[in-house]
């Protein structure tokens, strides 16, 4: 794309988060912190059950914007902050829906784009943002 | 406990390099469902003007993390590691991650202050490549609860 215009709408991106899911991601991204696999240690803690990482959630709302840029590397910036946690069931899967818009055009040709991450209807990440380029 | 503010702009300095390979990329964008042929295809990322694959914009979360995580268990923070909660995360690229990248990390503490009985904590991380220059900028937030909030 060579311009971006305030108030397109990226596809939609709904993901279903799975204990298997959470395990790969420890993993990869060596974040071994048990509440995110040991049920009992989470509930020992005072959470619910196992919650995903948010820097899961927050990889996925990047995944939003990068299957719409297709390359990667146009985006520049990326900020979330995180304000609820997404309880993921030993059985079944939690569903996070991303939605993104662009929100502003800078004069240098750069976006914002504006991100919402939801999980039971609730956001899961507050004020997500990606600066891209062309 | 507060935390000793007196860690306020102190820097550390990289103690290793990290490597970046093209399995770890896709391993990366495996855990994210992520088929985009830029984190695999080494000839798609080069017909797209990369030297090798690049990297998804949080992988630098790797070695972010084991930054903040050596810094934070420092007796003399006085952090209570059972409390402490990744409040925001910011990744500021200059140029993308790619594989055969060598990246050092020099993290700053930016900042410590205390609200409403809670503790922040702003680490900011240089991640520069073999040649010394600047590839990203990394910010985490850290929210330390305190014992009645």
């Amino acid at each position: 794309m060579s311009t971006f215009t305030v108030g397109e709408e990226l596809t939609p991106l709904t993901i279903d988060v799975t204990r298997d899911q959470l395990v790969r991601y420890a993993g990869a991204s060596l974040d071994f912190n048990p509440i995110h696999w040991n049920e009992a240690f989470a509930k020992e803690v005072g959470l619910p059950d196992v919650i995903a990482h948010g820097m899961l959630t927050m990889a996925l709302g990047a995944r939003l914007v990068t299957d719409w840029l297709g390359d990667p590397g146009r985006l520049v910036d990326y900020f979330a902050r995180f304000t609820r946690p997404v309880v993921v069931p030993n059985q079944g899967a939690a569903t996070i829906e991303f939605t993104g818009k662009v929100a502003v055009v800078n004069d240098d040709g750069t976006a914002r784009v504006d991100i919402t991450a939801k999980f039971e209807g609730k956001a899961v990440l507050g004020k997500a943002q990606a600066v891209v380029r062309t | 406990m507060a935390l000793d503010q007196s860690f306020t702009g102190r820097v550390y300095p990289p103690t290793s390099t990290y490597e970046v390979s093209r399995e770890k990329i896709r391993e990366f964008a495996d855990a994210l469902g992520d088929t985009n042929p830029l984190y695999r295809d080494p000839e798609a990322a080069k017909a797209a003007g990369y030297p090798d694959v690049i990297a998804p914009p949080t992988f630098l979360t790797i070695i972010n993390l084991a930054s903040i995580n050596a810094i934070v268990s420092d007796p003399e923070l006085g952090l209570d590691y059972s409390r402490m909660v990744h409040g925001d995360q910011r990744f500021t690229y200059t140029r993308p991650v790619h594989a055969g990248d060598v990246l050092s990390l020099t993290t700053h503490i930016d900042n410590i202050m205390a609200r409403a009985g809670n503790d922040f904590i702003n680490l900011r991380a240089e991640i520069s490549g073999a040649d010394g220059g600047l590839i990203a900028t990394t910010n985490a937030q850290l929210v330390v609860r305190g014992e009645d909030a």
